[in-house]
């Protein structure tokens, strides 16, 4: 009952309360503050603006560190950059004295909307992080095409989109003595722990980071971003515990967004349906070079996707002054999907073909760009059981032609692909003589139910019930675990606590045959197996507790790692979907309904149902979200967010979701980890998007290529 | 420090400790306000979830802010201070209000009731125990206030149907997206949950 505690919640005596200020201007120098009447407001302990601010180390950006501003300097490049902290003794005191800070600025000419420099991008220099690169092309080029040759070419955009998950960031930071220890609302607790001692030079080991829960992500707690260090950086100042709460307004200028993308797509392909070039040109914000780069990697997904002679895809930056743009749900996948699974549904149409057999006449059977055999690959099973729960048969292909009364009723369908990641990860278990077994993980719950599912997989290969097996996470003083996020807990994670359990089932099997008297000392571990909490073999059973008692011991412990195979790299591994949608457009309104859902999904081995099924209707929430509502928008003059707060900023919510029919097609992926799993949490974002705006247009006749797909763009 | 020591079930399944705090003050602030213009402190005593909480406060706080900094209590959620999301819904005589826009000062001897203070001793209400069968939550942090008003629109009688639920249920916000299993728990719960439950 609300026991769960998050970021925010954790009571320490003494606590100061710290609120931000943020830049009114979005380029420019600050030249100085009027701090006079917040300072002598009630309760004020310190104000930290870039005149006092503490100085910071290294730093050079890194992999989820965020370092830019910090208050470590005069110039602002964004509208929203912090530029004060103010430290009071309560929120109420520390919110006033906030309001009460004057800063002057000198305003410089600003790049507030991609637009304005749309001709002057720039290569992405760090593109995905390393792991591809901006560029690819297979086949000619150019290739000539034969008279006969169907062509589409069409831009399709995606706006800003901002995460807001329900619980804002939140920090509780304290300095004492030379420890360091913050609870901050992250999906990365070892990331945070190394951007916070790197930034104040401080050891790893005197950094302690604590995050059991988090109330959502969605990508915006990947990075460690300023207010958890300017938290840090209070603390060290007033020397008395510092809570740092974002507020719903701030959220959109402290913790990065999807950038928007203007992709151009040309298709082309024979009378027959067969693709003979794709290209795909991307073009996405990102901020000012001194705040960082970030490329939203929409091409991505159009390199694996359908197969064809030539493929060609690029990424180019538009540099504006906004906060640092970061991942977002299907980082690149979803908003590309938009585009080139809008382009394969313009073409279908052109080509008069169903789109699930124009994508069909298309399907990879290996990865085209990689040149690679996929891990595994589920897809056409996608298409058949997804159409045949939705009913597809039943799809008149003219657009206009379904009604339900007065209701234009569309049917729609996309794919949808996310690539399976895993990175290296640790944990331990410890069983004692009860019985009962603890797992231990420095991994997060983003509330994909990590907790739940450590534990099921502990008490599977101890043989003990569920109940008897707790699980520790978020906190930096367990063994190392990678960010939550890529989709890859599940696939990194439980290997590793897999390893652990068996590291202590060893232990046991050998204190068997060493203390369990004669008849054991010629059984091969080989033989036995933990059943019902007791080691159980040829020459009998025996109880955990009696073994620890036999052997005069009282727990037994083990630490393992696993990390990717290396013939993994030998594959393309990539989670596969195709969702279904039906929508009731008001023919004289333009108002758009999801009436009907279905998403059949190649997400490999599920290793729980329920926590599986909840995830994948999450995402596809989401890219209703994406397709009908979600966009920031920009006040072009000032550069500010002018729907900066959660009623104009709109999410889907409860009476805008129908039912959803999910279906879990039958497929282990034997190559991208030892479970077989693909990871959830992304896939069935992706696609969902271009699903609805195919069912739109199958609806109306209308084709909408830039999101969120409004009334006025149907009225028109 | 403790570790924390949690599964998924905790999130609605902890016992709600803190409904054993004793009726103190715990107010934070030390000075009267002189400064900031009539934002004198007042005490105020404010009855939640059966008991009393004497409090000293300033005019402004809201009761969202009573309730998680100075009672305690913080299984009532901050998801926007704005009244848009609906994570901060509490009971007030009986009404579902958000406590974010309730100012603490206003709530003198009404009954206020939180998340931990929906059922008696251990047991889960009946529309917690609903939640957690149909997995209607996944990061937990909105969970509160989709109880709150829950238990609330079944009173009001607005449970009939699952398109009721819908729109009922919509000025809480799920941004996991668990809303298909909201109104399933919402719609098995209403059959189970007595008046005044």
């Amino acid at each position: 009952m609300g026991g769960a505690k998050y970021a925010a919640e954790f009571e320490l005596p003494d606590m100061a309360h710290a609120v931000l200020v943020q830049s009114t201007i979005a380029a420019g120098k600050i030249l100085g503050f009027d701090l006079i009447a917040a300072k002598a407001m009630p309760g004020v302990l310190v104000i930290i603006t870039p005149d006092n601010a503490e100085k910071l180390h290294n730093l050079k950006p890194a992999q989820q560190k965020v370092t830019y501003p910090l208050l470590q300097n005069a110039d602002i490049k964004f509208n929203g950059q912090h530029v004060a902290v103010v430290v009071a003794d309560t929120f109420e005191r520390a919110t006033a004295a906030a309001a009460a800070v004057r800063v002057h600025y000198r305003a410089t000419k600003a790049v507030t909307t991609m637009d304005q420099a749309f001709s002057e991008s720039v290569t992405p220099k760090n593109f995905s992080n390393g792991r591809a690169k901006p560029d690819s092309q297979i086949g000619e080029t150019s290739p000539i095409l034969p008279s006969g040759t169907l062509r589409v070419e069409q831009i399709y955009t995606t706006p800003i989109e901002h995460h807001n998950p329900m619980e804002p960031h939140a920090t509780i930071a304290h300095w004492s003595g030379e420890q360091l220890t913050v609870w901050t609302a992250t999906q990365g607790i070892s990331g945070a722990q190394k951007a916070l001692s790197s930034l104040f030079g401080l050891k790893p080991q005197n950094v302690t980071v604590i995050c059991p829960y988090v109330g959502g992500g969605f990508g915006s707690k990947g990075n460690t971003w300023p207010p958890a260090v300017l938290a840090a950086m209070a603390t060290r100042q007033v020397n008395r515990p510092v809570k740092l709460v974002v507020t719903r307004e701030q959220m959109f200028t402290s913790n990065g967004y999807r950038p928007r993308t203007v992709q151009r797509i040309k298709l082309a392909a024979n009378p027959d349906g067969r693709l003979l070039s794709v290209r795909h040109d991307v073009k996405t914000q990102t901020s000012m070079p001194e705040v960082g780069e970030f490329a939203e990697p929409s091409a991505l997904i159009t390199r694996m996707l359908y197969s064809a002679p030539s493929i060609g895809t690029s990424h180019r930056l538009v540099q504006v002054n906004h906060g640092l743009p970061t991942y977002m749900r299907g980082p690149g996948e979803s908003s590309g999907a938009f585009a080139i699974e809008s382009a394969m549904d313009e073409m279908a149409a052109a080509l008069k073909i169903d789109p699930i057999d124009f994508r069909l006449r298309n399907y990879a059977e290996r990865d085209p760009t990689a040149d690679l055999p996929f891990a595994s690959k589920a897809l056409r099973e996608c298409y058949a059981q997804g159409a045949a729960a939705f009913g597809w048969e039943k799809r008149n292909p003219a657009p206009r032609s379904m009604r339900d009364g007065h209701m234009l009723v569309g049917m729609g369908m996309a794919t949808s692909s996310y690539p399976t990641n895993r990175m290296p990860a640790s944990a331990s278990v410890h069983l004692t003589a009860d019985g009962s077994a603890l797992v231990r993980s420095g991994t997060q719950d983003i509330g994909t139910g990590t907790y739940t599912t450590l534990a099921q997989v502990a008490a599977d290969e101890l043989g003990l019930p569920l109940g008897k097996v707790r699980t520790q996470l978020g906190d930096s003083r367990l063994p190392p675990a990678p960010v939550s996020g890529g989709s890859m807990t599940s696939a990194s994670v439980v290997p590793a606590v897999q390893a652990a359990a068996q590291g202590v089932k060893a232990q046991l099997f050998a204190l068997a045959i060493s203390h369990g008297g004669f008849q054991w000392q010629s059984v091969s571990p080989d033989v036995l197996t933990l059943i019902d909490s007791a080691v159980d073999g040829p020459a009998g059973r025996i109880g955990i507790g009696q073994l620890f008692t036999l052997a005069k011991i009282k727990q037994l412990n083990a630490t393992a790692g696993a990390q990717p195979a290396p013939d993994a790299n030998d594959y393309s591994k990539h989670a596969f979907g195709a969702q279904f949608v039906e929508v009731r457009v008001d023919p004289d309104l333009g108002i758009v309904r999801v009436s009907r859902w279905v998403g059949a999904f190649d997400c490999g081995r599920v290793l729980n149902a329920k926590t599986a099924r909840s995830q994948l209707i999450g995402g596809i929430i989401y890219g209703m979200g994406m397709a009908l509502f979600e966009e920031t928008r920009i006040d072009r003059n000032t550069g500010r967010i002018t729907n900066a707060n959660i009623s104009d900023y709109l999410v889907a919510v409860n009476a805008d979701v129908p039912e959803i029919e999910t279906i879990i097609v039958d497929s282990i992926d034997p190559i991208s980890n030892p479970l077989g799993t693909k990871g959830i949490g992304e896939l069935p974002m992706v696609g969902a998007a271009p699903a609805i705006a195919n069912a739109v247009y199958h609806a109306t006749g209308t084709r909408i290529r830039d999101l969120p797909i409004r009334i006025e763009q149907l009225l028109a | 420090m403790s570790l924390p020591d949690t599964t998924r079930r905790t999130i609605l399944g902890t016992v709600a400790t803190l409904a054993a705090l004793p009726t103190v003050s715990r107010a934070d602030i030390s000075e009267p306000d002189a400064v900031s213009g009539g934002l004198g402190l007042q005490n105020v005593t404010l009855q939640v979830n059966g008991q009393q909480f004497r409090v000293t406060l300033e005019p402004r706080v809201s009761l969202l802010d009573v309730l998680r900094e100075t009672i305690g209590l913080t299984g009532t959620k901050k998801g926007c201070d704005h009244g848009a999301c609906g994570a901060c819904t509490v009971h007030v005589d009986g009404r579902r209000i958000v406590s974010c826009l309730t100012l603490a000062a206003r709530c003198k001897s009404k009954k206020i009731v939180t998340i931990e203070g929906l059922s008696n001793g251990g047991d889960l209400h009946p529309v917690q125990a609903a939640f957690l069968h149909h997995d209607g939550f996944q990061c937990g942090y909105c969970t509160p206030g989709q109880i709150m008003s829950a238990v609330a629109l079944i009173q009001e009688g607005h449970a009939s149907s699952a398109d009721e639920i819908r729109e009922w249920m919509s000025g809480n916000i799920c941004r996991c997206g668990a809303y298909p299993n909201i109104v399933a728990a919402v719609q098995d719960a209403s059959g189970n949950v007595t008046e005044g439950g």
